[in-house]
């Protein structure tokens, strides 16, 4: 059967808390799930039912509390902050908001991207970056700042900036919820076919019905618990 | 190799991106360090230049040594001591010559509009060496008839057109306590802090000019030397043979004595150097304001980044660089408003005020330290760029 040491994501048991005494909330209860290479996973629910929190806690950006998560086969509870932020570099990731650098251009935040790789020069990390915005259709606004794109425009500098990084799981928080839907769903599909070529797993948050079928497989989570498929 | 290493290392330019692509926010923080820059280097310049000013004579002086009466504590006020006293120095076995030395305040008139005005008079036998400059043996002779004297061209405005009558080929008249003397030539020795001007006569116009000054008593005694003497040895021998009514020191402890004088004595240091420190102040608050804003401006961005993977370290490298970048860019204005205002001064005061390397590069310094510690205050901010809330 599968060999589940292979898998981009494992979690079994997580469970995740916030506030403390009375005030305390629990918010992931017994998360169990898995990713496999290549995959691409669609995460719904209404809000506030803990897929932010799930999504922070598999990216890294949060300490694990309780639970099994382990990323690229790297266990996450009890791992320190220098593990964190150094699998972080293998995880690409989606804003809702598209968080670009107001400061560079779209060239230079990708860049950005690219510059977390080793091993390569200056000029040739500038080159991927240049491929990377052709990959999404802007490479006529090398040089605009964030200011003057729009925000599909925006959108897709954000993925070429994630994709640039070269990571083998890409968390993506509604990445069309700022879009209108015929943007959304070009996004997506960029997205997917990208992702795909990279053999990049995709994990994605989204409440917009009408992109779930680009997933190869979809999970309904509500009240911090992920429901059975139907 | 290196290149190499640098090609690979080789990152987006954040820190100077995050500061040119704001030009107002760059530019008020230029305006703001240069200004403390400014305000450093007018100052400490003020404080120096006042303190070379106040030996500007003493350093033209042709001796060795000095002799002057324990009494005196500064070129303001100086106290007599015996004549006979430079003459049995003469017994000394290393002494080539000497020269005996009224100095004094007496009044001088303005000979355009009349009024008068306090101005150190030197006086000394026209026939001995007193100022090292090599034109000064050809005017001292001119001092040889009675009521002549020499006026020193960067004395201060007030004491009247005297050089520029004088160069024109006029004859200047005026009066000295009273009395009327003419000028016989021009000399260049400066203003200092004590004497807003200076004038040079022989004894004998001198005693005539201040008639109360007692026999036989003079302000400074100058020695000169043998080729190749001990200095200090010379001084110590001097100081046991001679009586303890005259102090004997080396022409340089005699300057060092005078700027002594103004940095202890007198407020002028502290005044200037709490007025440099102001600067370093507000330097600080501006910088500090402009970089906490900064990054507390950027915090989504910063948190963006060590999402992406950046470490923290990297991005308080990035708030260092941007302190570096903003020391370099406000210390070039400050040095050249520098210059330009020292060059001001100088015209307009008469002081010696220099650009000197050693305050330079201290001005440099303190910037670069406010920049830096600005900066290292504003990166405590960065501590709330909490990756988890971006999404």
């Amino acid at each position: 059967m599968k060999n589940i040491n292979n898998n981009t994501l494992n979690i079994t048991a997580l469970n995740h808390w916030y506030g403390h005494g009375e005030m305390r909330r629990h918010v992931l209860q017994s998360i169990s799930m898995e990713i496999s290479p290549g995959e691409v996973v669609l995460l719904t629910g209404p809000s506030g039912c803990g897929k932010t929190t799930l999504l922070t806690l598999i990216g890294a950006l949060r300490k694990v509390q309780d639970g099994d998560l382990k990323v690229f086969g790297k266990q996450l509870f009890g791992a320190s902050r220098k593990t964190r932020q150094n699998l972080r570099k293998n995880i690409g990731m989606i804003f809702q908001g598209h968080n670009l650098l107001r400061c560079l251009t779209a060239e230079q935040n990708v860049q950005m991207g690219a510059d977390l790789l080793n091993g390569f020069s200056y000029m040739s990390r500038r080159a991927q970056s240049r491929e990377w915005l052709r990959a999404v259709g802007l490479e006529d606004h090398l040089s605009k700042l964030p200011h003057d794109l729009s925000g599909g425009q925006k959108q897709r500098v954000a993925i070429a900036r994630a994709l640039a990084a070269r990571p083998k799981l890409l968390l993506a928080d509604e990445p069309t919820s700022a879009l209108d839907s015929s943007t959304g769903r070009e996004i997506v599909d960029l997205l997917k076919k990208l992702a795909l070529e990279q053999s990049c797993s995709v994990l994605m948050v989204t409440h917009d019905p009408r992109i779930l079928d680009v997933a190869d497989r979809l999970l309904r989570m509500e009240d911090g618990q992920i429901l059975p498929s139907v | 190799m290196e290149l190499n290493n640098f090609l690979k290392k080789r990152k987006i330019p954040l820190a100077w991106l995050l500061l040119t692509r704001q030009p107002l926010r760059i530019l008020v923080a230029i305006a703001g360090i240069a200004f403390a820059g400014i305000l450093m280097f007018m100052q400490l310049g003020f404080r120096d230049g006042l303190f070379d000013a106040s030996v500007t004579v003493h350093k033209l002086f042709d001796a060795d040594l000095v002799l002057i009466s324990p009494r005196s504590k500064s070129s303001i006020s100086m106290s007599g001591f015996p004549r006979r006293r430079l003459v049995q120095s003469m017994a000394h076995r290393d002494v080539v010559g000497t020269t005996a030395v009224n100095w004094n305040f007496l009044l001088w008139r303005n000979p355009e509009n009349l009024s008068t005005r306090s101005i150190l008079a030197l006086g000394f036998e026209p026939s001995k060496p007193l100022l090292l400059d090599s034109d000064f043996e050809k005017k001292a002779k001119t001092l040889k008839n009675k009521g002549r004297v020499l006026f020193d061209d960067l004395s201060r405005d007030e004491f009247g057109p005297v050089s520029s009558w004088f160069k024109s080929g006029r004859l200047v008249e005026t009066e000295v306590a009273g009395k009327r003397v003419r000028v016989s030539g021009i000399v260049s020795l400066g203003p200092s802090f004590g004497a807003d001007g200076n004038l040079i006569t022989s004894s004998e116009t001198y005693l005539d000019l201040s008639p109360g000054n007692p026999k036989g008593s003079i302000e400074i005694g100058l020695v000169r030397l043998k080729k190749g003497s001990d200095v200090e040895k010379v001084v110590r021998s001097l100081n046991l043979s001679l009586p303890s009514d005259v102090k004997v020191m080396s022409l340089k402890s005699f300057i060092d004595f005078e700027k002594n004088y103004w940095k202890s004595s007198t407020s002028i240091g502290f005044i200037f150097t709490l007025g440099a420190a102001m600067g370093f102040i507000v330097g600080c608050v501006i910088v500090y304001q402009i970089l906490y804003s900064d990054v507390s401006d950027h915090l989504p961005e910063y948190a963006t980044l060590m999402a992406m993977g950046y470490n923290l370290r990297s991005l308080l490298g990035v708030v260092a660089r941007e302190g570096f970048i903003l020391s370099i860019m406000g210390y070039i204005p400050a040095y050249i408003s520098g210059q330009a205002l020292y060059a001001l001064v100088r015209s307009s005061t008469k002081l010696p005020v220099e650009m000197s390397f050693s305050r330079a590069s201290i001005i440099f310094c303190l910037i670069l330290f406010m920049c830096m510690g600005s900066a290292l205050a504003a990166m405590k901010k960065l501590a709330d760029a909490d990756p988890a809330e971006i999404f």
